[in-house]
């Protein structure tokens, strides 16, 4: 069992825990993830490191409010336990003096964008950041990813924001300034991840995404991640998460990360249909709240 | 020659769930013996004075021993003559091939029916889960001789191996991947084949004499297996099972409705997804399912498949009857609940809807040519036989291939050209210093049983190891 020491709902369906588990934040590096499971009947989900205190053997994850598992797992209390976390699995990212980075992010993966780019940074990278959000309502834990980056920059989805509306489009006119950069980053939405490599592509420039497939044992055992990357089958639990952007079959990742939507929207709607009161708190829009991180 | 006119050649037939009723529920098939019909298959033995069964069991239990004691109608006498050899009869009585073991080098068995061991094996195991105090009684004060042991997997090659050194006093730690101790006892083999309370209680009976399993350790991930040496653990026993799951290699197979049989079985009995959405993991089978392989495991997944609510279930396989790898009494089960059977026949490419989900399969035909390197006859595809078949669901079950995650971690330890760990099969020991290996990850995907003997002889070196650098 796997003790919630914190927990806090940053955005509406966005949530952040740090939970106890010593073995795992000893082991923990950049681009890694976790399978959990929430109780005895719960399904096995990963979700993406978004850090770890090796001292004080924590692990903090930040998710989105999806379906059935996501929801059980917010629900959970501070002092409460998540039944079975297993990790760290994937492999790290490779992080080398490439010269010039920039991470890009959406929703959840500013955690593992802001563990990244901390990490790039005590290479000697220079860090940009690129921040999407769908509004000012949506942003969180900006504070922390201008703390390990050389410049941040905050595109908002409605474009209050700059004159932008998506990472991508950023990206693209960075580049089409004559920026120079030596490798990209994404993290978070399937879609920031697709269009930001696509708007490296033609500038050549090696563009690497931290892929979210469904899993069920995510240890190489059932083949359920699989992905198609330049036409080879690879298994996104053993053989990634992280790969070549410009490689990834995007339509084929989308198609099967919603093969089960019927069954999701079932399961979801039966879980909120007994634990209404579990969720009010939930769908009420929370105080703004940045989570300071300590070493930040 | 009056001995022998007394001689029943007929086994007493196992009661079971009729076709029709268990194809539409995940409960046991085969309901075991009553203690009148155990005594009946009992007093059939001969007990004959070169025991042909016992050389046939890969963990050479004192099979007319244990059968004299049925005869004798001293169950705990029974007991405590597998237990000796098998920490894990229950299983072991359901899920061993008997007939190309035990039951085969049974002398009856040139004559007629040979001795049903492994029902009269499960009949044992199952009396003793209703009599626990049993076990309690015969359990020996265990010495701890200081030593300590970490197994890799809590499969039947790890579960063997713990079970052995712990009673030879070792602390033993059985690091498991999952969720449950188990392996593919839990993920792999359905609940209506081998009911998952049996497995679990010869769990409670390993742990009961001292092993220590911690779940959710991935080993090469959590820890190296370096790291477990060097954190006071005297030896590794590795037995992670076979892992990776091979796929066909044709156009479309990544379609969703497309399952490795691993997949398919893992959603099924371990994450319980005949129970959804009382329990959380979804499955999808629809009308028409296609199985391709025809071992054991496509047997599996094919009759999960029926029990999941299909209603057309196909075997694919390209051989004929005769090279099907899966046991006789796995194919009878599956012929008799309704499995059609489509040999000589092999998949070229899948089709997709719009939505990427699988809707049919190009099939063409084969005809069997020359043996190959398998000593199997080569199949060869016979031009201008392409059909399309509609299905539903896919189901590869055609292997696994070694898992990555501990060769890649650990140095020093030589592998195959097929990727499995090089092992010496007599001791299990590796090219690394204090580690051994047994099971799928040793010999590629093989049997409970054979995991098991491995794991026994392993256990075995092990000792004398340690002993000797005392």
């Amino acid at each position: 069992m796997y003790e919630i020491l914190k927990r806090e709902v940053l955005v509406p369906n966005t949530v952040y825990l740090k939970v106890e588990a010593p073995e795992i934040a000893r082991k923990a590096e950049p681009g890694q993830f976790v399978i959990l499971r929430v109780d005895e009947v719960g399904e096995r989900f990963p979700l993406s490191l978004s850090g770890w205190d090796r001292s004080e053997g924590t692990l903090e994850i930040l998710f989105l409010i999806m379906g059935r598992s996501t929801i059980k797992l917010s629900s959970l209390k501070e002092g409460d336990c998540i039944m079975d976390v297993v990790g760290p699995l994937g492999r790290p990212t490779e992080i080398e003096s490439y010269g010039s980075t920039l991470c890009a992010c959406s929703t959840f993966g500013v955690g593992p964008a802001m563990i990244l780019a901390k990490a790039l940074k005590q290479k000697g990278n220079k860090v940009v950041s690129v921040m999407e959000a769908q509004d000012e309502a949506y942003l969180f834990w900006e504070d922390r990813l201008k703390s390990v980056s050389d410049e941040t920059h905050i595109v908002l989805g409605d474009g209050s924001c700059g004159k932008h509306r998506q990472a991508s489009q950023f990206v693209k006119e960075y580049l089409e300034l004559g920026n120079k950069l030596d490798r990209v980053f994404v993290f978070g939405r399937v879609f920031t991840m697709m269009e930001c490599s696509q708007a490296t592509k033609p500038f050549g420039v090696k563009t690497v995404v931290g892929l979210t497939p469904i899993m069920v044992d995510g240890t190489g055992m059932c083949g359920c991640c699989r992905v198609s990357v330049g036409g080879k089958t690879k298994f996104t639990c053993v053989d990634g998460p992280e790969f070549d952007g410009h490689l990834v079959d995007w339509e084929l990742l989308i198609k099967r990360k919603r093969a089960y939507l019927k069954e999701e929207a079932q399961a979801f709607g039966l879980w909120q249909l007994d634990n209404l009161h579990r969720i009010t708190e939930l769908s009420q829009l929370p105080e703004r709240v940045s989570v300071v991180h300590k070493n930040g | 020659m009056a001995e022998r006119s007394k001689l029943n050649l007929n086994r007493v037939p196992i009661p079971k769930q009729a076709p029709d009723v268990r194809k539409r529920n995940f409960n046991e098939v085969a309901l075991g013996y009553t203690d009148e019909q155990a005594s009946e298959e009992a007093r059939r033995c001969i007990a004959c004075k070169k025991a042909g069964c016992k050389d046939g069991c890969p963990v050479n239990i004192d099979i007319p021993e244990f059968i004299k004691a049925i005869q004798d109608g001293n169950m705990p006498e029974a007991v405590r003559i597998l237990k000796d050899k098998n920490s894990l009869p229950g299983i072991c009585g359901r899920v061993c091939p008997q007939e190309t073991q035990c039951e085969m080098t049974c002398n009856l068995a040139k004559r007629g029916g040979p001795i049903a061991i492994g029902r009269l094996e499960r009949h044992v195991a199952d009396w003793e889960r209703a009599h626990p105090e049993v076990t309690e009684q015969q359990k020996g004060q265990i010495d701890l001789n200081g030593r300590k042991v970490a197994v890799v997997g809590s499969g039947p090659a790890g579960l063997t191996c713990a079970a052995d050194l712990a009673k030879l006093g070792y602390r033993v730690t059985v690091f498991e991947a999952l969720h449950v101790t188990g392996g593919v006892l839990m993920y792999g083999i359905p609940e209506f084949r081998l009911p998952k309370a049996i497995v679990q209680s010869e769990v409670d009976y390993v742990k009961s004499l001292g092993v220590e399993i911690r779940l959710n350790h991935v080993i090469g991930k959590i820890a190296s297996v370096d790291e477990l040496l060097k954190n006071g653990f005297d030896a590794v026993f590795l037995a992670p099972g076979a892992g990776a799951p091979m796929f066909l290699d044709i156009p479309g197979e990544n379609l969703s409705g497309i399952y490795s049989a691993n997949e398919f079985l893992t959603r099924t009995n371990l994450m319980k997804a005949y129970r959804f959405p009382e329990y959380d993991t979804p499955i999808q089978v629809g009308r028409r399912v296609a199985v391709f392989g025809a071992g054991n495991v496509a047997m599996d997944a094919s009759r999960c498949a029926l029990r999941l609510g299909a209603e057309e279930v196909y075997i694919i396989y390209r051989r004929s009857k005769a090279e099907m790898p899966a046991r006789l009494e796995e194919r009878e089960n599956a012929e008799e609940e309704g499995i059609i059977f489509k040999l000589l026949t092999n998949p070229s490419r899948f089709l997709g809807d719009v939505r990427g989900r699988v809707k049919a399969v190009e099939l063409h035909e084969m005809e069997l040519g020359e043996p190959d390197a398998s000593g199997r006859p080569r199949p060869i595809r016979k031009p201008g036989s392409e059909f399309v078949m509609e299905i539903d669901t896919a189901i590869p079950a055609l292997g696994t291939r070694p898992n990555p995650i501990i060769p890649s971690t650990t140095k020093g330890l030589e592998l195959t050209k097929w990727g499995t760990v090089l092992t010496d099969e007599v001791t299990g020991r590796t090219s690394k210093q204090r580690v051994w290996c047994g099971g799928d990850m040793a010999t590629g995907a093989a049997t409970v049983i054979s995991a098991m003997g491995a794991a026994r002889r392993a256990a075995t070196d092990i000792d004398a190891c340690l002993r000797n650098h005392s």
